[in-house]
């Protein structure tokens, strides 16, 4: 009964930790690997335009919601002594500078940082079917009969869009589609005829204005791209092939075909965007992606506390993974150690000096210690003044070797503060005990064996990736706890079994009951 | 990789924590072990002889008390009450005036030795540091059985009572190399016992098995053991007087008083297996399998000389 309580308890554990584990990496994009970047673009329109004479000015500029695909990290409203003010109505988002008197040649941009974000909301929600265009003859007729054929070859929504788009693309051999699209020279145009030629069919349909984000610093121009909705969701197709697709790299910018922008007061108005992209670190990108999806996970983790508090912590959260070693180690290989966690301890603080030297201040605090520890054995000094005398004379130590490493010029040896002096004190004690009465042997072999241990413990805790998890996800801690419980359990050998019993593999002379 | 130990039957310290030690000692018993002044309370209580308690000396002020103490007796041991693994005792032969002989002939001042009981009573032996008792009681003189087989030191028999079965046992013989010593990792010899005749089995140092002392050249194997009996249905009895139901029991054979009870152990080592040359799995088994109902001490120690006896 025992033991299934521990498993289920074990399996929770588990459970839960992977569970937010995996929710973090997939849902939330937190990055599995220390310096993961992410993509990050930043879109820049760059609106112009000239005014003659003093006078008021007033630009508007249509700008993103809810982009399909994307997240808006930040967006930047910049322009030299405009009043800004944003306009939302009907799923349109509008930026409006406007300034009281202004003459000569005008510049406001408009900035926004994206990130690829696949889970962000469904752009919107459905339009009303669309009334059937009221055209003059002979044109509709020519659209009547496009459509009609247009269903013939078609089954769905999907399909009858595709046709549509193929047919309008090879417009030449096609003299209905020819007279419909005698007007229209920009692809923005076409993709506006196929939207009337769906309207036709009453199926709801816009045409988007889209930016295809690209790898490298460039200008680029808008283009039209087309969305349909089949009833249940839109559908996006490229209007110059016909095929259905939203690239990975296409940003919608508008649901509108309509001119994102609108100067009065000026002329000479034009607009350029801008793309550029830049690898950020993957951290902090998923840190806002989370906000931006409205998860507290994130105000409740580590990475929200100041930075200082998230120094102490990324050291703070390596002590399970050291503690879990120690099990090990003790439990499962059978390494004898002083104290039962000094050796996570003693790591930490090898953190600071690097190891080598960290190995050499730390015997020789201990020498020098136990050596002081003779000496005062001599004085018959009782049991508690000996340890305080014991702990001063480890203080002292320890200022002296920072003094004299400071003067040599040797920065190592300033790390010695790290060295926890309490559970060093308690070390000297106890192996001087160990020493006395069951000889120096059994003394050095415990005190390597700590320190072989914590020479490992500092390995581990040194791994970059095992820092960076356990840092941006604690929750692994409680797959560690399970882990732990688990060899709590554990009956079976140690390692150093195997030596300590290997007489019994062999047979006995006497023979005799097992 | 494990497998010859499993068939021998080993049991380990993992196996014994968790399978053992956890399962049949509650926490709440073990005073009764640690502490050697109750488990002496106990043991006289329960009619299980133990070596004579002189008096014991709970505060530094307690120490000047000693002289008097002792006054009555040449030869006395001072131990923690606390003590493990034998740490912090001291075994006095011979005293006059101010100085205290030792049984390896080490001399104690007056000072010196003060100064060890203030160590003791401040808990420099006990587990935890905490502050100790120190016990004054009588001194073994012992069995001359062992004399051809023991060099320096204490030879003490060792016997596990699993459920009050006793299951396992061994003299502990110390050596040159041990230093007077009875651990067998530090070089003392240890020798089997068998439950059913009392007499050596298994002669085994370090990691060999030999048939002679290797100080003396003496058979260890073969010794016959006096009073065996008495021995098991003491240590069967220390399952009543403790509840305990994993237990190590150490007896010692005194030269007038017979066999006694010098201390309980609730975390008994493992290396009365390889004394034994066996491990000690398959033999628990058999009582976890076939313990039912109340038994008496003479019974399981009846029963345990039925199911453990070695051939001739």
């Amino acid at each position: 009964m025992n033991l299934r309580h521990l498993f289920v308890l074990v399996a929770t554990l588990v459970v839960i930790g992977v569970s937010a584990f995996t929710y973090k990496v997939t849902r939330l994009g937190f990055p599995l690997l220390p310096d993961a970047s992410s993509q990050l673009w930043t879109v820049e329109a760059r609106i112009e335009f000239m005014r003659y004479t003093p006078g008021p000015a007033k630009v508007a500029l249509e700008v993103p919601t809810n982009p399909v695909g994307f997240g808006v990290l930040n967006e930047h409203f910049v322009s030299r002594g405009y009043g800004v003010s944003i306009r939302e109505e009907g799923g349109r988002r509008e930026a409006l500078w406007a300034i009281r008197r202004v003459q000569g040649d005008q510049a406001v941009y408009y900035r926004l940082s994206l990130f690829r974000d696949q889970d962000a909301k469904p752009p919107r929600g459905a339009d009303a079917f669309p009334p059937v265009p009221e055209l003059e003859e002979p044109y509709a007729s020519a659209l009547e009969m496009v459509i009609s054929e247009v269903r013939e070859e078609s089954a769905d929504v999907a399909t009858f869009t595709g046709t549509l788009l193929r047919r309008v693309r090879k417009a030449n051999a096609d003299d209905d589609v020819a007279l419909l699209l005698e007007d229209a020279q920009t692809p923005l145009q076409r993709a506006e005829v196929a939207r009337m030629l769906l309207a036709g069919a009453r199926i709801p349909a816009r045409v988007l204005q889209a930016l295809p984000l690209t790898s490298d610093t460039r200008q680029v121009a808008m283009m039209p791209w087309l969305a349909v909705h089949n009833g249940t969701q839109w559908l996006y197709f490229d209007p110059a092939s016909g095929e259905q697709s939203l690239p990975r790299d296409l940003f919608i910018w508008s649901w509108d075909s309509a001119s994102v922008m609108s100067v009065s007061g000026g002329t000479g108005e034009r607009i350029e965007f801008w793309v550029t992209r830049k690898l950020e670190d993957a951290l902090s990108v998923a840190k806002r992606r989370a906000a931006s999806h409205g998860s507290r996970i994130v105000d409740f983790s580590l990475l929200d506390l100041p930075l200082q508090t998230q120094s102490v912590y990324s050291i703070l959260i390596m002590i399970p993974i050291g503690a879990l070693l120690v099990v090990l180690m003790r439990n499962i290989v059978g390494v004898r150690t002083f104290g039962t966690f000094l050796p996570v301890l003693v790591a930490l603080a090898f953190r600071e000096s690097q190891l080598i030297s960290g190995i050499i201040l730390f015997s020789t605090l201990v020498a020098v210690g136990l050596a002081v520890r003779f000496y005062l054995e001599r004085l018959h000094l009782l049991l508690v003044p000996r340890l305080a005398a014991v702990l001063i004379v480890v203080v002292l130590m320890m200022a002296a070797v920072s003094v004299l490493s400071y003067r040599l010029g040797l920065e190592i040896g300033l790390s010695v503060a790290l060295f926890p002096m309490v559970i060093l004190t308690m070390v000297i004690e106890r192996m001087s005990v160990v020493w006395e009465e069951r000889g120096p042997g059994d003394a050095i072999k415990e005190g390597l064996g700590s320190l072989f241990v914590a020479a490992l413990v500092y390995g581990v805790m040194n791994i970059d990736l095992i820092r960076h998890v356990t840092f941006v996800f604690p929750e692994v801690l409680l797959i560690v706890l399970a882990v732990v419980l688990l060899l709590g359990r554990y009956t079976g050998y140690r390692l150093t079994d195997l030596r300590r019993f290997r007489v019994l593999t062999r047979n006995p002379p006497t023979p005799g009951p097992d | 990789m494990f497998a010859e130990l499993r068939k021998a039957g080993v049991m380990a310290l993992n196996a014994r924590n968790a399978d053992f030690i956890a399962l049949e000692n509650p926490r709440q018993l073990y005073p009764a072990v640690d502490n050697k002044l109750l488990t002496k309370a106990l043991a006289l209580k329960h009619g299980v002889p133990a070596p004579e308690l002189y008096g014991a000396l709970s505060a530094p002020h307690d120490i000047r008390d000693l002289p008097e103490l002792v006054a009555q007796h040449q030869s006395f041991v001072i131990k923690p009450a606390h003590g493990s693994g034998g740490d912090g005792i001291v075994v006095i032969d011979s005293h006059r005036k101010d100085r205290y002989r030792t049984c390896s002939g080490r001399i104690y001042s007056w000072g010196e030795l003060s100064h060890h009981l203030a160590n003791m009573i401040n808990g420099q032996f006990s587990l935890g540091g905490h502050p100790d008792q120190a016990m004054v009681e009588y001194r073994v003189r012992f069995d001359p059985v062992f004399n051809t087989v023991c060099y320096l030191g204490v030879p003490d028999i060792r016997i596990i009572v699993y459920r009050g079965y006793p299951v396992m046992s061994m003299v502990r013989l110390p050596t040159r190399s041990s230093d007077g010593k009875a651990n067998l990792h530090q070089g003392a010899l240890g020798a089997g016992i068998c439950l059913a005749t009392g007499r050596t089995i298994n002669g085994v140092l370090g990691n060999e098995f030999i048939e002679e002392h290797p100080d003396t050249g003496m058979a260890v194997v073969g010794i016959e053991i006096p009073y065996w009996e008495q021995m098991l249905n003491m240590a069967a009895r220390c399952y009543e007087l403790t509840g305990l139901g994993y237990l190590g029991v150490d007896l010692v054979l005194d030269a007038q008083r017979g066999p006694l009870m010098l201390e309980l152990n609730a975390r008994p080592g493992l290396n009365i297996q390889i004394a034994n040359g066996r491990g000690l799995i398959s033999r628990l088994e058999r009582i976890r399998q076939v313990d039912a109902g109340e038994k008496t001490a003479e019974e399981r120690v009846t029963l345990t000389q039925e199911w453990f006896r070695h051939a001739p």
